[in-house]
């Protein structure tokens, strides 16, 4: 069989709706010609410096390294960037790109907001009308970011088809842009999505792994052992890893959102329980049932309830290059609390979970050995939830 | 075995589409017989999919509907068989590439043969994917239906060019569901095919008056309609047979006029 363009392996592809098929490729053709763009880069790079406030740091985490006994911990915080988190990296890509293309428009999905809050940021800066597509689910669960958006200029759009979360909304955004697409860019915010946008948004998240190489080495001479990020579409991890996968030594790991647990059906395993699928313009691992229905999925964080994960992260999984591990809606929450305590830093729960890995395998490792973990948004969004989950009731 | 041409020959087609298992699998089963009566050329049989990303709401809600009471791709071919003990009336699946994936893509095209599928339309296998399916389409004798859109510009005759049984001509952006006005675009949709290939033009998305039929006959080979029908369906439920043949007969004849 021949593949197509866009492949990590037999995932990735183009399974998208003919509709759709020229913007796809105008769109492949526009990056290719622009990603060695002088002076695309450029402005690129002005942005991610002056208003991303990159590079972000590499913190050690000293008393939750001394504390936990083993491995070093350093945690890329991802959180600190505009709008706080990893999403404004390829925001700001893809919006530029969209305004090199002469798009005057973009979409978006989101699960937890952070997404929906980066691309309406990009857009009321650079100039372009901006509409949000978010499950009701994710909307109540997330009302701040609801109302940010709205601040912001954006028009957001509640979706309440099918399980009215993260994959309806990806639905929708899907069908709005199929409506309209000559004047409008779908500002895909993950590694997943028919090709070419996996391949997009990695390379604008690339930039986490870049620096991490660069400033671990300043710091510690050699590259870290373990790489720990949470995975949903993958889009940090995939940020986070890339720079590392010709170096064998360094292990990536990929932390998936148990919910409930793995042995329940609350789950959003889809690398431990999914199948090779298609789904979403692409091919990889869904949560599916025996007959190709895409199942309900569940986590506590709404930008990890998401029931596929994206084409390389699924390559790289069956290739035995990253391992991609489950981790439980309570282990992620007591994660949560642990580095607020420990470090005073309250982290998204989406990166709890990649924290909540890194609390288990550090006591493993030894103490000249060094984890970096993906850090992926800070959890001032998540502090109402998390008083519900302890049964507290507060009013934001 | 192939009846795609019978389809299209000496007539204009007309090809009601229905999900199946909306609002039961015997009313489908009901449904394929009598639209067939009533002359329907060709049935598009929709398989529901959980994310029908291709689908406005009429369809979305139908395929809600069909999973919530149960329908599975094998009670779909279940019901087929029990059809083709009686009739012959050609039959297309429409499903996205998933449940075919899922169910094994040799395996599904196997059981089609077998009930006399005669062809596939999946609206998430773009031209550049059809590989995915072609093998065991060809393999057992199913036509995998391509699909051109207002968008697809220079890609009209390079898919034209290699296209079998029909081309599915989508009229308008978006997703499937009734308009008020359907683009003259089509038309020359119509013309850029028909520079490169005899093949027939079925035309698709938003259709659902006579009038607007008629006019697609004008200058189209066949006229799809899906939504308008799957409406009736809703409304009636399963009192709704008599009411979907009532229309399918009145859009075969607008067709047939045009």
């Amino acid at each position: 069989m021949i593949m197509s363009k866009g492949r990590f392996g037999i995932y990735g592809g183009q399974y998208i709706p003919e509709t759709l098929m020229n913007a796809v490729i105008e769109l492949e053709e526009e990056y290719n010609r622009l990603k060695n763009d002088a002076r695309f880069n450029g402005e690129l790079e002005y942005l991610l410096e002056n208003y991303a406030g990159r590079p972000s740091l590499l913190y050690y985490a000293e008393k939750m390294t001394k504390d936990l006994g083993g491995a070093k911990i350093y945690l890329k915080r991802e959180d600190l960037n505009h709008t706080g988190s990893h999403k404004i990296n390829n925001v700001l890509g893809q919006v530029l790109l969209a305004k090199h293309m002469g798009k005057t428009r973009v979409i978006a999905e989101t699960g937890a907001g952070q997404h929906g809050v980066a691309t309406a940021t990009a857009a009321a800066l650079i100039g372009l009308e901006c509409e949000i597509f978010m499950g009701r689910e994710d909307t109540e669960r997330q009302a701040l970011n609801v109302y940010r958006m709205k601040l912001l200029g954006a028009k957001v759009h509640v979706v309440t088809s099918g399980t009215q979360t993260l994959k309806d909304a990806v639905n929708e955004t899907l069908r709005e842009w199929s409506r309209r697409v000559r004047d409008t860019h779908y500002v895909l915010g993950s590694v997943m999505g028919p090709h070419p946008f996996p391949t997009i948004v990695r390379d604008f998240q690339s930039i986490i792994g870049r620096e991490v190489r660069k400033q671990i080495l300043e710091k510690e001479g050699r590259l870290p052992d373990m790489l720990v990020a949470c995975v949903g579409g993958g889009s940090n991890a995939m940020g986070l890893f890339y720079d590392f996968i010709e170096d064998r030594d360094v292990r990536l790991v990929g932390c998936e959102a148990a919910g409930h647990g793995i042995h329940t059906d609350r789950n959003a395993a889809t690398m431990t329980l999914g199948k090779v699928g298609i789904f979403h313009g692409m091919k990889s691992y869904f949560c599916q049932d025996e007959y190709g229905q895409i199942t309900p999925v569940y986590s506590i964080s709404a930008g990890l309830d998401y029931p596929g994960v994206g084409p390389e992260h699924a390559y790289l999984k069956d290739t035995g290059r990253a391992e991609y591990v489950p981790i439980t809606d309570e282990e992620a929450v007591e994660a949560f609390e642990y580095l607020s305590r420990t470090e005073g830093i309250i982290p998204a729960i989406e990166s709890a979970h990649a924290v909540a890995c890194a609390i288990k395998e550090a006591p493993k490792m030894n103490r000249d050995q060094i984890i970096v973990v993906g850090l992926s948004g800070r959890g001032d969004k998540d502090v109402a939830s998390i008083a519900r989950y302890r049964g507290v009731d507060i009013h934001e | 075995m192939n009846r795609l041409r019978q389809v299209f020959e000496g007539k204009k087609a007309f090809i009601p589409f229905i999900t199946a298992g909306d609002p039961s699998i015997e009313i489908t089963e009901q449904l394929v017989m009598q639209m067939a009566a009533a002359g329907a050329d060709l049935i598009e049989l929709g398989i529901p999919f959980s994310d029908p990303v291709a689908e406005g709401l009429v369809i979305q809600n139908a395929s809600e509907r069909a999973l919530a009471g149960g329908v599975t791709v094998d009670s779909i071919f279940d019901m087929l068989m029990r059809v083709r003990k009686a009739c012959d009336v050609p039959v297309a699946f429409m499903t996205y590439v998933n449940p075919v994936y899922a169910y094994g893509v040799e395996r599904f095209l196997r059981n089609c043969h077998e009930v006399q599928v005669d062809a596939m339309i999946v609206p998430d296998l773009p031209f550049e994917e059809r590989d995915e399916l072609m093998p065991y389409c060809r393999k057992y004798g199913i036509t995998l239906i391509s699909m051109i859109a207002p968008t697809s510009g220079k890609r009209i005759q390079r898919i034209a060019r290699e296209a079998e049984g029909f081309i599915y001509c989508v009229s308008s952006m978006g997703v499937t569901g009734m308009r008020d006005k359907i683009s003259d675009d089509v038309k020359d949709m119509v013309r850029l095919v028909k520079e490169v290939s005899d093949i027939p033009c079925a035309i698709g998305f938003g259709i659902s008056t006579p009038g607007q039929a008629a006019r697609m006959a004008e200058f189209a080979d066949g006229v799809i309609v899906g939504s308008a029908i799957v409406k009736i369906i809703e409304k009636y439920g399963s009192e709704c047979v008599p009411h979907v043949v009532e229309y399918v007969r009145t859009m075969k004849n607008a067709v047939s006029r045009g």
